[in-house]
């Protein structure tokens, strides 16, 4: 019984005093009776456990005065110091309940002892010699030896003693005798009884552990846990005191002797970044008293890098006071370096994803405004062409005979279904450009003859009493490089913009060339320039900011010294010394019309956009001119500005580059050297004049032009420029001669030709021209003899290879052409410059190659008016036949043909011309006539024919495959008399 | 007619094959006339010795553009369609348009050969209707020109000299 209330008492104890110490099954285990003999499972594994006892740094002093000092250690040790005094108390008592208990039964013996001897003493007295002595130990030995006895069954008799026999007799009193001797005996027994477990009892104690014991092996293998635990964690367990000196550390990879840390702060021990975070980390939970995490990276020579995860809590006093820090740290570089690695790729994977979102999101649109682009593309054109037809037919129903109403009616119809077309012509060419489509052809012009034409177009169907009027500097090169189609697009749309808000007054276009493409600067120079103009107008109008000036004047404007400098300096800036160099030439439109509002400029340029809806009701139009202008040179290269004052007019500005192909230096010559060559130089060549007018009243006629103005124009240094044009580029060295005289030499032969060409052309052309009656026949032929003249300076370009006797004989061939059988004359003429030459005085036979018909006609007959006849084939089987029965000097071959094409005929000839025989013709199929081989074989080609490729479009790719298979130059199709002039003057002559 | 009046219908009807501009407006931009400069080389080719020779160039163009044409509807007619032969057609036609300056039936030929190469049949009929459409045009035009200069010549007068560069 004592012993189970003892258990129950311990279990409660242990419940009550070690909560939380230790894990519970060790709790139990250790409360339950104390045994450590009877180990668990766990307690297996711990006796298997070495324990290492050297990481264990421990500063037992300080430990000590931890316990001592510190709540949670004083608390402990109450826990134990309680638990062991219960302890202790508990076996006092239980000791001193057995003793109590044995000594209460000795004095029970004790007494029955006495009255049992009383008894006997009385019955000894009576009965003497009935008297014995009785060892009552021996007797209760003999008992008790064999039958030790539990406690519970000791049985204490208490029976009143019953004797049948008669009071105070003998009977009576043996009887008794006997009786208490019985109960002696039974006494002895149990005295002997309860020796024995008393013995039994100490002996026990003796054999049980003391608390102490029991305790420190408690604590001993909580300790070894412990171990067991530290061992495998990858953790630093600290303790700081105040001044965060290492007071206790355990440390699994110790890589520092415990001397060197104890005592010690973190930053004394280390160096390196994070060293100084974590001791501010510290000091922080020191201050705040708060325990906290945190990971802090370190990089120190000491371990490398690595991340730590550290905890740190704070210690407090009994008295509530900080008085250190508890840290534990885990290495967790690997988990930091995986969590970045996937924050990372997380992080990775949203931005990915987000950009395909975006992506998706752009190539929707892109394909929705592709889509959108391409269906207003295919419907405008879709519109177009059936929309051209109905116009086109009702131009055609306009030339039958129709009534005044029906023609009125017609006119609607037709200007409607033009606004329409051009519309829609206007939206292609915009989405054209926006979408990329939009291709630049480079090709020569010239920027005089656009100005000319653009104007020309505009005086054609200009319904206004107006004044067109351009001015080409004179440092504009008489040829660039460029989209002429584009350019002229432009300028066509500045100008009839400008006549449409143009109602009285002059509309214009001004070249010159500028220095840079410094788009800002040019704004002011523009500023500069008008303001010039003004001021050097002489006309009434000159109080307009926009100059609207006399003949006079405008030539004065050309030459005023602000211009001509910039000019100068441009061009000299432009100075390169490659052959290709790129000039900058501005053009200005500008009109004397209702300008523009300063409010409208900004949006001027966008499509739809009008100045007003007023405007766009007076004035029509699409709206989109403008903004397929500023596409136009912003594709080209170029930007367009406009500058305008309202009720003065507008000025729009485009400055595009162009490419020059030939260097040229043409600010060189000082004008006033040739300045009476200049002078007596009545008629000048459309190539150089620089100033054209078209002055209201001859609307009937298209062109007039002022000669005085021209006077200035002509200048030998741009025929210098021409020349190399002229000559694609065949004698670079003619525009390079570097004397002076040379040139003016030159010049002088071609003026002198001009004059010829002037005189003989006249009679011819008045001849039909006499017979209008509606326009001036003289300027008509001045005209037509100037673009005479220009055609015959071209010739005489041509010519100009350095060989002297050359412009005599266009001289001679200009001047035959006066007799009626040109034919004759030119062969003549040609006979005679051939002599000079030193070649046989033959008619060059020419060759012509084509299967069209209308081509040969064409070409034969512009041959025939050069004096040439020619033998024509079809296609290129027929020509190699034909080169296998003779040897041409010159032959023009169409590229496009069917049976052989031009190419394939070009290698067999050229072929044969390097073998000597026609292997290669005959392998191609063509079988020589013996006749023609006898032929070949008695008169050897020596030289190389001239085989001229006549191409459908003149790309420079086809142009390369030309040369590629042998064919000396080509000719772009359709043929023209310029064309075939410079070709037979090239290689025939 | 008066020969006047017969030679201002002539400059008119030149102007007309040349610029193509709507009366009524002022033309943002200009259209393709249906002649370009090459027909002025030829009017140049044609002198006392050789009269008749536009009429008899423009003649051949005639004859052999309905030719072609002909050969043209023919071929896309076709279940086959041979597109080279279409082509070469096209070409032939792209050619003598092209030597008599009728630059808008060129032009249709330029589109229709692009169509060819992409074999598309919808595409090539339509570029056949419009170049028809265009020579049509050109030639009724063509024929009104000639019609008036050998009405003027009938008439005693002479043809009258016209600056139309381009």
């Amino acid at each position: 019984m004592v012993c189970e209330m003892e258990h129950d008492l311990m279990e409660d104890m242990d419940i009550e005093v070690l909560p939380s110490m230790w894990p519970e099954d060790i709790g139990t285990d250790a409360g339950k009776q104390f045994n450590i003999e009877k180990p668990g499972s766990d307690q297996d594994m711990l006796e298997e456990v070495t324990i290492v006892e050297e990481p264990t740094i421990v500063d037992f002093k300080r430990l000590m005065e931890l316990t001592n000092y510190t709540d949670r250690g004083s608390t402990q040790l109450t826990y134990f110091m309680k638990y062991l005094e219960y302890k202790q108390a508990n076996a006092v008592r239980l000791l001193r309940e057995e003793l109590d208990n044995l000594s209460k039964q000795r004095q029970e013996v004790e007494l029955r002892k006495l009255k049992i001897l009383e008894e006997h003493r009385f019955e000894d007295i009576r009965y003497g010699d009935d008297k014995r002595p009785v060892s009552i130990l021996d007797e209760v030995y003999d008992i008790w030896q064999d039958r030790p006895r539990r406690k519970n069954d000791v049985v204490v008799q208490n029976k009143g003693i019953e004797i049948d026999a008669e009071y105070d007799t003998v009977v009576y009193w043996k009887q008794r005798a006997l009786h208490l001797e019985k109960l002696l005996e039974a006494s002895i027994q149990r005295e002997q009884t309860l020796i024995e477990k008393l013995e039994e009892s100490i002996k026990n104690l003796e054999r049980q552990s003391t608390p102490v014991e029991e305790l420190s092996q408690i604590l001993k293998r909580a300790d070894n846990f412990l171990h067991f635990i530290l061992q495998n964690a990858p953790i630093v367990i600290g303790h700081q005191d105040k001044e965060l000196r290492y007071r206790f550390i355990y440390n699994h990879f110790p890589r520092l002797q415990e001397e060197d840390i104890i005592g010690r702060t973190d930053v004394e021990i280390f160096t390196g970044s994070g060293v100084r975070e974590s001791q501010d980390f510290k000091r922080e939970v020191l201050e705040k008293g708060l325990p906290a995490k945190r990971e802090i990276t370190f990089e120190t020579e000491l371990f490398g890098s690595k991340t730590f995860l550290i905890y740190v809590e704070p210690v407090f006093s009994k008295a509530g006071e900080t008085i250190g820090i508890n840290y534990m740290g885990m290495d967790v570089t690997d988990q930091v370096r995986k969590r970045e690695r996937m924050a990372r790729i997380r992080e990775e994977i949203a931005v990915q994803k987000a950009k395909e979102t975006e992506l998706n999101k752009t190539i929707h649109i892109t394909e929705e405004t592709m889509r959108a682009k391409q269906m207003l593309a295919t419907m405008s054109h879709e519109i177009r062409s059936p929309l051209s037809g109905v116009v086109s037919m009702a131009e055609i129903l306009s030339t039958t005979k129709l009534d005044k109403e029906q023609r009125q009616l017609l006119e609607v119809m037709l200007s409607s279904g033009d606004l329409v077309l051009q519309l829609i012509n206007d939206i292609l060419d915009l989405s054209k450009v926006e979408s990329g489509a939009m291709k630049l052809e480079a090709t020569k012009f010239r920027p005089r003859e656009v100005v000319k034409h653009v104007l020309q177009t505009a005086a054609a169907s200009l319904q206004k009493i107006l004044t067109l009027e351009g001015h080409v500097a004179d440092d504009v090169p008489i040829e660039v490089i460029g989209d002429v189609l584009r350019i002229r697009q432009i300028l066509t749309n500045l100008v009839s913009n400008a006549i449409k808000f143009t109602h009285e007054g002059k509309v214009g276009i001004n070249l010159s060339v500028v220095a840079r493409p410094n788009f800002g600067q040019s704004e002011d120079g523009q500023q500069k320039i008008s303001g010039d103009k003004s001021n050097v107008s002489v006309s009434g109008l000159s109080e307009e900011k926009y100059f609207s000036a006399s003949q006079n004047g405008s030539s004065d404007e050309c030459r005023s010294p602000v211009k001509s400098e910039r000019s100068r300096n441009g061009a000299t800036e432009e100075q390169p010394h490659s052959t290709e160099t790129t000039v900058c030439i501005r053009c200005d439109v500008y009109d004397t019309g209702i300008g523009i509002p300063e409010k409208a400029i900004p949006t001027l340029f966008k499509r739809y956009m009008q100045v007003s809806a007023d405007h766009a009701r007076k004035y029509g139009g699409t709206g989109l001119g403008l903004a397929i202008c500023k596409q136009l040179v912003e594709l080209m290269g170029g930007r367009l500005t406009v500058s305008s004052k309202e009720h003065c007019g507008s000025t729009f500005t485009f400055i595009l580059p162009y490419k020059v192909s030939i260097a040229c230096d043409n600010s060189d010559d000082p004008d006033d050297k040739l300045s009476d060559m200049e002078k007596d130089d009545a008629a000048s060549d459309d190539a150089t004049q620089g100033f054209f007018q078209f002055q209201p009243r001859t609307l009937g006629s298209l062109f007039s032009s002022n000669g005085s103005t021209r006077a200035s124009t002509l200048r030998p240094q741009k025929l210098g420029l021409a020349l190399p044009h002229n000559l694609n580029g065949f004698s670079q060295n003619s525009c390079s001669l570097p004397s002076n005289d040379v040139t003016s030499n030159g010049t002088t032969s071609v003026e002198d030709v001009i004059r010829v060409t002037t005189v003989t052309d006249s009679p011819e052309m008045s001849e039909s021209g006499s017979s209008t009656t509606h326009k001036p026949g003289t300027e008509n032929e001045t005209v037509v003899s100037r673009d005479k003249c220009a055609q015959l300076q071209n010739c005489i370009a041509c010519r100009e290879i350095g060989v002297e006797t050359k412009p005599s004989k266009i001289q001679q061939s200009s001047e035959t052409q006066e007799k009626d059988n040109r034919t004759c004359q030119c062969v003549t003429s040609r006979s005679d410059s051939t002599s000079t030459v030193a070649k046989p005085p033959l008619e060059p036979k020419i060759l012509l190659v084509e299967d069209n018909n209308v081509n040969v006609m064409v070409a034969r007959s512009m041959m025939k008016q050069l004096g040439h006849s020619i033998n024509v084939v079809n296609n290129g089987v027929e020509a190699v036949r034909a080169v296998q029965r003779r040897n041409y000097d010159l032959i023009l071959m169409d590229v496009c043909m069917p049976v052989m094409n031009g190419l394939e005929a070009t290698k067999l000839i050229r072929s044969y011309e390097e073998t000597g025989n026609w292997d290669a013709a005959t392998k191609a199929g063509i079988e020589p006539s013996s006749s023609t081989s006898d032929l070949q074989n008695s008169e050897p080609s020596t030289k190389r024919m001239p085989i001229i490729a006549m191409t459908a479009n003149a790309l420079s790719e086809s142009a390369e495959e030309c040369y590629a298979n042998g064919m000396d130059s080509f000719v772009s199709k359709p043929v023209t008399f310029q064309k075939l002039k410079e070709c037979l003057a090239q290689f025939v002559l | 007619m008066e020969v006047g009046q017969i030679q201002r219908q002539w400059v008119d009807c030149m102007k007309s094959l040349f610029i193509e501009v709507s009366t009524l407006l002022p033309t943002i931009k200009t259209l393709e006339g249906f002649l370009d400069a090459q027909f002025l080389q030829l009017k140049q080719l044609q002198d006392e010795t050789n009269p008749e020779f536009v009429v008899e160039v423009v003649s051949l163009f005639f004859e052999d553009s309905e030719r072609l044409l002909a050969d043209l509807t023919n071929a896309l007619d076709q279940k086959a369609i041979d597109f080279k032969k279409v082509d070469a057609h096209v070409h032939q036609l792209k050619g003598s348009s092209s030597s008599i300056g009728a630059q808008r039936v060129k032009n249709a030929c330029i589109a229709f050969r692009s169509f060819c190469e992409e074999q598309n049949v919808d595409a090539c009929l339509r570029c056949l209707q419009q170049v028809k459409q265009e020579y049509f045009l050109v030639k009724t035009k063509l024929e009104t020109l000639l019609g008036l200069e050998q009405q003027i010549v009938g008439a005693g007068g002479s043809i009258p000299m016209m600056e139309l560069s381009l």
